[in-house]
């Protein structure tokens, strides 16, 4: 009986969440479009669903990815080989960017802009391999941002200065990198951290700073997330640049 | 009806092929590097099941209700036909699109309530700092950040001013609001700018975009269509810090009255 009462309850809390886009979007559908809701019966069944899902994804975010991540930041800071720990936040954010469905569709939409600007042949073997490029050294950005988080953590650097590099990183390249793909650029830092790699990252950071002495969970825990959303900026440019 | 459930089933198999190399990566260096084994095995995968299964419902039921309407209806509203159906002689102005605007912050705001990766980010901070960052006061901080910065993209493709401008000023507003913030709150504010924009966000915005470059005389949907989600991956770090700053403003203006 309690725990029937708890799974309503996070029921409750999902669709909570959900009910600021179901009153933004029934507003203007009714008062300012001034149309019917099409397929009612449908609708009602995808925001069941959405509630359910989200209800699913809090429990097993709480069961399953953050005690891995903390469980693993534990086990690399006990170990004590920076080595290993520095290839698994390489690896972590390669491999989690490179099947990156947001990320795969924006690199399309890139080829297309860059064979539109004349910057690549207009044929879709060469808008192919540009959207492949551009994936890889996505992925490969993120891959070095997350090594160069983790070791920030170990180091106990301050953020703000490695954000300031960034920043001014960005400002350069923006300065000299080809005006079609900047929009692109500044988009694709956006959309590179999935669902799953947030809530992983997150507590692999926290969990390497409260296991870390003389580091702080919340001032040096977090910021990982920033690092991967700044650095393909940077990357997509030099990549507009060399291409 | 029953092709929602097809699609669920399809979903779910795509949420598989993604985490697939996340758990091929996590277990290869559990195995092979750490040599451990890994405490409650059992809880973690049916953690990992919980996620598959979360995830395959919430994309496809994004899918079948909320995404088809919420891009028909930002297509629609950036419809010159919507925007100014009396007249097709007069030049549009950047206020003609007064409804645009309004749908821009309200979509930025609710699709970012909506957006699991932030509340997993608030949910950790939260244990994080014992309580003293809300789960709901991070969140709706964040998300009014997304509501301006999509409400002011809108405006930037609407006028066609360049995109850097914005983003440089931003960066440097983002740099002194830094130096004044509480130490604490500053990783966090600099990561909710990357967790905002993710399922539920980039596919509405997206779309948004998209149509308002694509109708707005004189734009290019390819070159001018994107940068929305640069705007809303960088006004919460604005919002987030400007957040605690008010916060302890309060705090010590509390104290203050409190002693004397």
């Amino acid at each position: 009986m309690k725990s029937l009462r708890a799974v309503w309850n996070s029921l409750f809390d999902s669709f909570r969440d959900l009910l600021p886009i179901i009153v933004v979007i029934g507003f203007f559908q009714f008062a300012v479009l001034q149309q019917p809701i099409p397929n009612f019966g449908e609708i009602a069944i995808g925001i069941l669903f959405v509630v359910i899902g989200l209800t699913l994804f809090v429990q097993g975010l709480n069961m399953g990815l953050f005690p891995i991540g903390e469980s693993m930041a534990y086990a690399f800071a006990s170990k004590g080989n920076i080595f290993w720990l520095l290839c698994f936040a390489f690896a972590l954010g390669f491999g989690t960017t490179i099947a990156e469905p947001a990320l795969i569709a924006v690199a399309e939409e890139a080829a297309l802009v860059a064979a539109t600007g004349g910057m690549i042949v207009d044929d879709p073997q060469a808008r192919e391999s540009y959207a492949e490029g551009l994936r890889y050294t996505v992925a490969f950005s993120v891959g070095i941002a997350i090594m160069i988080g983790v070791f920030r953590i170990v180091m106990g650097w301050p953020i703000q200065y490695l954000i300031v590099i960034g920043y001014t990183g960005v400002v350069v390249m923006t300065a000299f990198a080809p005006k079609e793909i900047i929009g692109i650029a500044y988009d694709s830092g956006g959309v590179t951290t999935s669902t799953i790699t947030v809530p992983l990252v997150t507590a692999l950071g926290v969990g390497l700073a409260s296991s870390i002495k003389g580091r702080n969970p919340m001032i040096d825990g977090f910021g990982l997330i920033a690092f991967a959303s700044l650095t393909p900026m940077i990357f997509v440019m030099g990549y507009g640049m060399l291409i | 009806m029953t092709h929602i459930f097809v699609d669920l089933i399809y979903a779910i198999m795509d949420t598989v092929w993604d985490v697939l190399p996340i758990a091929a990566i996590i277990f290869s260096f559990q195995l092979f590097i750490l040599r451990k084994p890994i405490p409650n095995l059992k809880k973690i995968l049916t953690g990992f099941l919980l996620v598959l299964l979360g995830l395959g419902f919430f994309l496809e039921g994004l899918q079948a209700a909320l995404f088809p309407l919420g891009k028909l209806m930002a297509y629609q509203l950036t419809n010159p036909d919507f925007i100014a159906p009396d007249n097709g002689q007069r030049a549009l102005q950047w206020w003609d699109y007064h409804w645009v605007y309004l749908f821009a912050f309200a979509i930025g705001f609710a699709t970012t309530i909506a957006e699991p990766s932030l509340l997993a980010v608030a949910i950790k901070a939260n244990q994080v700092s014992a309580g003293a960052i809300g789960i709901w006061g991070l969140r709706i901080a964040v998300a009014i950040g997304v509501a301006i910065g999509i409400a002011l993209g809108v405006y930037r493709i609407i006028t066609g001013t360049p995109l850097y401008w914005y983003i440089i000023t931003g960066y440097v507003f983002v740099l002194v609001q830094t130096m004044f913030a509480p130490r604490m709150i500053i990783a966090l504010a600099y990561d909710s700018g990357g967790v905002t924009t993710s399922t539920v966000t980039v596919p509405l915005v997206a779309a948004l975009g998209l149509g308002l470059a694509g109708t707005v005389p004189g734009r290019n949907p390819l070159l001018d269509g994107f940068g929305l989600i640069a705007f809303a991956s960088l006004f919460p770090i604005m919002s987030v810090l400007a957040y605690a700053q008010l916060s302890e403003w309060r705090n010590r203006r509390n104290q203050r009255s409190s002693t004397q």
